[in-house]
This record gives C-alpha cells, sequence and structure tokens, in this order.
C-alpha cells in the first residue's frame, strides 16, 4: 500500500508544480504560486524518504539524507536571503549549476551500480546487459547535467565579475567537434566490454565538462540571460532523465515542464535580442560582434549638459521617461531613481518608466530592481506601450542603456542588433543619456543616437549622476 | 526499428507525460508578461530541483560499504537541496517586491 499512497504524493506534486507555474504567470497570485509549487516539492521529498519501497525494500542511511538536507537547507536560505537584488541572475545561475550537478551525480552513481554488477561477467557487451532506453537516461543525464553544472558556473563567475570571456580562433569548429566527440564517446561505451565499461565512459564525462566550459566562456555577458535560461532548461531535461531512470512521474513532470517552459523562454529571449537559437548553441556569437559596423563612427560632435540644466530641463517638464538599464543595476541607483521620481512628481512633472524586455541582464531584471526600490508598478511601462508615451513625453533620461534604445536596429542593416525592437527614444522632444563613457554596450557597436541633435550626454556614474540631479532639484 | 517500437511500448505512459508536458510548459509560458520573466524562470529553476528525489534515492538505496555511492549520494543531496531551498527562497525573495507594492497600493 506504500507504494500508492506514494504515487499519490507525486501525483500531487506534479499537480502543484504545474499550478505554481501557472501562477507565476500573473503578478498577483505570483507569490502565492511559489508557495503551492514548494509545498508539493515538500510533500514529495517527504514521500521519497518515508514511503519509496523498491521490490520491498525501504531506503536506508537516514543519518545521511538528513544531515546533507539540513546543509543543504542552510546553506540555500543564507544565500538566498544574503545576497543583494542586483546579483539575482547569477544567483539563479548558480542555483541552477547546483542542480545540474546533482542529476550528473545520480546518473553516475547508477552507472556505477551497473558497472559494478556487470563488471565481473566475462566478454560481455554493455549494450548486451542493459536496455537501450536505460542506458539513454543514464548517459543523457550524465552529459547534459555536467554540461548544464559547468556551464552555470562559468555563467555565475562572468556576471559577478570573476571570470573574462576568452575565445580563440577556430573555436566554432572546436566546440562541435567535442560536443561529436561526447557523442561518439557515448555511443562507444554502451558498446564496451563490461569490465572495462568505466573508462569510456568517465572520458564521456570529461569531454562533457570540457564542452560546457567551452560552451559558455566565448559568450559576452550581454548574452548571459539567454545561456541561462537555456542551461536552465537543460537541467529540467537532466531531471525527466532521472525520472526515466527511476520511473518518477514527479521527476519527469517537473523536468519535462521546466525544460519546455525554458526552452521557449529561451526563444523568446534570442527573438527579442534578434539572435537564433542556432547561433546561442554553437557558442559563437559573442566572438563576431566586436568590430562590425564601428566604421560607421564618424564622430560628429556630442553635446554635453550639465547636471544643473539637466534638473531645470526636468523640472519645467510635463512628463519624464526613465530609461533604466544596465547602468543602474551597476550603480545600485534604483533608490536614488525613485527618489528623483519622487521629488519631480511633487513638483507636478509626470514620471514613468520605460522597460525594454531585455534591458539590464535578465528579462525582467529592471522591474525586479525597480519593485525592490519601492516603484509603483503602473509606472513601469512595457516597450510597446512605452513607444506610444514617448510620442508625449518632454525629456527622456536614459540611465546606463545602451544598445536597446540603438537606432540602429531600425535603420542600419548592415548592423548586428538589426531588427531587434527597440525604445524609440526620439519619438520624445529631447533625450539625456547618461553613461559612464562613450564605451560601447554589450553588443559592441556604436549608437548613433548620441550624436543625434536631441541628445545631450551627462557623463558619470548613475548613482552619483543621480544624487547630484536630485540636490539641484531640491534648489529649484 | 524493432528496438524503437519495443521501447515506446514498454515507457509508452512515461513518452504520453513527456508529450503533454512539452505542450503544457509551452502554454503556461506564453501567457507570462515580460515583468515576471525573472522571478519565473527563478521559479522554474527552483522546480527543476526535483531531481533531489533522484538523490535521495540513490543515498538511501547504497549499501553501508559502497563509498562511491554514499559520498557522491551525499553531495548530491546537498546540492540538489540547495537547488530547492535557495530557488524558492530567491523566487520568494523577488515576488515580496512585487507583493508590497500592491499592498501598499491598496491602502
Amino acid at each position: 500500500m506504500g507504494i500508492n499512497i506514494l504515487s499519490v504524493c507525486y501525483l500531487v506534486a506534479s499537480v502543484t508544480f504545474i499550478i505554481g507555474l501557472k501562477m507565476l504567470s500573473n503578478p498577483s497570485t505570483a507569490r502565492k504560486g511559489n508557495w503551492i509549487a514548494a509545498s508539493g516539492m515538500i510533500i514529495a521529498i517527504a514521500g521519497t524518504i518515508f514511503l519509496y519501497n523498491n521490490d520491498g525494500k525501504k531506503l536506508g542511511n537516514y543519518e545521511w539524507i538528513f544531515s546533507a538536507i539540513i546543509i543543504g537547507s542552510v546553506i540555500g536560505v543564507l544565500i538566498a536571503k544574503k545576497v543583494k537584488m542586483t546579483s539575482m541572475p547569477e544567483l539563479v545561475s548558480f542555483f541552477n549549476g547546483m542542480g545540474g550537478a546533482c542529476a550528473a551525480l545520480i546518473s553516475i552513481v547508477e552507472f556505477d551500480y551497473l558497472y559494478r554488477e556487470h563488471r565481473t561477467i566475462a566478454s560481455t557487451f554493455f549494450s548486451d546487459v542493459v536496455s537501450p532506453g536505460h542506458y539513454l537516461a543514464i548517459i543523457a543525464g550524465t552529459i547534459i547535467g555536467s554540461v548544464s553544472f559547468i556551464g552555470s558556473m562559468i555563467a555565475w563567475g562572468k556576471l559577478s565579475g570573476k571570470i573574462k570571456d576568452y575565445s580563440f580562433k577556430g573555436q566554432h569548429l572546436f566546440n562541435i567537434i567535442i560536443l561529436f566527440l561526447v557523442l561518439a564517446t557515448a555511443v562507444f561505451t554502451y558498446f564496451s566490454n563490461t569490465h572495462s565499461v568505466n573508462i569510456p565512459f568517465f572520458v564521456t564525462v570529461a569531454l562533457a565538462l570540457l564542452y560546457g566550459l567551452f560552451f559558455v566562456l566565448p559568450i559576452g555577458g550581454a548574452d548571459m540571460p539567454v545561456v541561462i535560461s537555456l542551461l536552465n532548461s537543460f537541467t529540467g531535461v537532466a531531471a525527466a532523465c532521472g525520472g526515466f531512470l527511476y520511473d518518477n512521474k514527479a521527476m519527469l513532470t517537473g523536468g519535462i515542464l521546466v525544460g519546455a517552459a525554458g526552452t521557449l523562454l529561451t526563444i523568446l529571449m534570442c527573438r527579442a535580442m534578434n539572435r537564433s537559437l542556432i547561433n546561442v548553441l554553437i557558442g559563437s556569437f559573442g566572438a563576431n560582434t566586436n568590430n562590425l559596423s564601428g566604421a560607421k563612427s564618424e564622430h560628429e560632435n556630442i553635446k554635453e549638459i550639465s547636471v544643473s540644466d539637466a534638473a531645470m530641463l526636468m523640472a519645467y517638464a510635463k512628463k519624464v521617461m526613465i530609461v533604466p538599464g544596465y547602468g543602474l543595476a551597476v550603480a545600485q541607483a534604483q533608490h536614488t531613481c525613485h527618489e528623483l521620481e519622487k521629488v519631480l512628481e511633487e513638483k507636478g512633472v509626470e514620471v514613468k518608466y520605460a522597460i525594454h524586455p531585455v534591458a539590464g541582464r535578465m528579462p525582467g531584471h529592471m522591474n525586479v530592481l525597480l519593485a525592490e526600490a519601492d516603484v509603483s508598478y503602473e509606472k513601469l511601462l512595457e516597450m510597446d506601450d512605452a513607444n506610444e508615451e514617448f510620442k508625449s513625453t518632454d525629456v527622456v533620461l536614459i540611465l546606463g542603456a545602451n544598445d536597446v534604445v540603438n537606432p540602429a536596429a531600425k535603420d542600419d542593416p548592415s548592423s548586428t542588433i538589426y531588427g531587434m525592437p527597440i525604445l524609440e527614444v526620439e519619438l520624445a522632444k529631447t533625450v539625456i543619456v547618461n553613461k559612464r563613457s562613450m564605451k560601447p554596450g554589450y553588443a559592441g557597436i556604436e549608437n548613433e543616437l548620441f550624436y543625434r541633435a536631441k541628445t545631450s550626454m551627462l557623463f558619470g556614474d548613475a548613482k552619483k549622476i543621480l544624487q547630484e540631479l536630485l540636490a539641484e532639484l531640491k534648489n529649484i | 526499428m524493432e528496438t524503437v517500437i519495443h521501447f515506446l511500448q514498454q515507457n509508452i505512459e512515461m513518452v504520453y507525460i513527456v508529450v503533454l508536458m512539452i505542450f503544457l510548459g509551452i502554454e503556461i509560458i506564453g501567457r507570462v508578461p515580460s515583468i515576471l520573466h525573472t522571478p519565473l524562470m527563478s521559479g522554474a529553476n527552483a522546480i527543476h530541483g526535483v531531481v533531489i528525489i533522484g538523490a535521495i534515492i540513490v543515498m538511501g538505496k547504497a549499501e553501508s560499504g559502497n563509498y562511491v555511492a554514499l559520498v557522491l549520494g551525499f553531495l548530491a543531496v546537498v546540492l540538489g537541496t540547495l537547488n530547492v531551498v535557495g530557488g524558492f527562497v530567491v523566487t520568494d525573495r523577488m515576488l515580496e517586491m512585487f507583493k508590497s507594492r500592491t499592498s501598499k497600493k491598496e491602502k
């Protein structure tokens, strides 16, 4: 009877995952949805610990299981509570890597069982003793989990500034060769002799780790959200492989659900950035975006504006639109930005925020940041609404955003970002751009917007500039 | 070909689940406003932490002399728990900020 109750537990868990994801798609129910999914997870875990029963054999090693869970929980809660809101993206990547490593380890241990069981049998092949489906689940879990683990760790390191972009000539081909080798050794392992099958298996693991490394290393920081989302869905698939292995419906539904949803999310992100998923998969686009369209820099005069003039402009405007970007996140200026908004509103200026879907380092990154600073939900406009409102806007203040307002995406077919939807800030009367320097953004291309007649530049760290603006505004 | 059919016959239930879940996953995500993409990615990240079930099974059925399974299984449970607990707590922290917005507005 025990196994039946467990099946019900897994069914409940699967349903909560679906409902949880569904509720996460609505701002008013999202938080509840998260907890519903979490409670389903607790049911599934508790059920597994106490009710799992394989041919009458119950689980043992409780002291190990519980101490591992306690260690994991304490570290997990500590990290999750301590981290700053600005470093959220890398944290998601970090936890994703943990999940990937977990999936890979499970598969490795399962392989080890098979190896121990059959290694003494003389001159048989691994394919004679293990069914193709079973082997496929193990090897896929191992490979995908390993790639996801290393990839997520690299992405985490890159976003927190610990690891620099690295690429070399012919990396494109190199990656394809490694990927091919991974698959080849995986097949070779299956048709190896049982007493030496562990060698090709661990070569496969090593190659998969190598692939994960070179898969993420060359990709530039701006493309990290796409990579993290993709690796997120990878881990989902790796978890589903575990579901096949143990005939476990909760793992299967949870894993596939995340795998499918994550893949779609990745495609949506790619589309917003005007890149194809194929390019991401081969891991090449970071390398070839550097020198294109740079030839166009005729360096017309740029116009600088002083802080007091900028403050004056905004104070006497009817409507100000703020375009936040990564510069705002780096400078941790979201609270100062909210203060500026309040001061302007006291002066009767209408203030809104225009949020590009890929502003910052993750879709929705800016929304999370601004929400942390208590910016009202209704003030955040999505791209299409914002583009409508720019027509009636007097001043646009761009805080550390670059590529998402680059008009080359609309006018210059030779540009790498051509076709990407942008915030059409030029529809407004004046544009003030705050940047630290004239350096190009993450796509590595010039932004002609900065040279246009309507545009004035306000150089400096976003937080410092905002504080100075605030001081000026209070004096007006 | 025969092995493929044999495989499908043996696992038909699982294959159904996979196919349905793929469509369901796509359907659910398709309606998410872009503001919620980061929390959603984080929530999905926590949900694939369900892989911890596998880790618990590995750990629980390891015999006392099998150190490979014991050590790797232990590590897997720790990492899996990190994924689950950390994932849900972080998602909640993100969503908390949206929540505080709406409740303040109602006041």
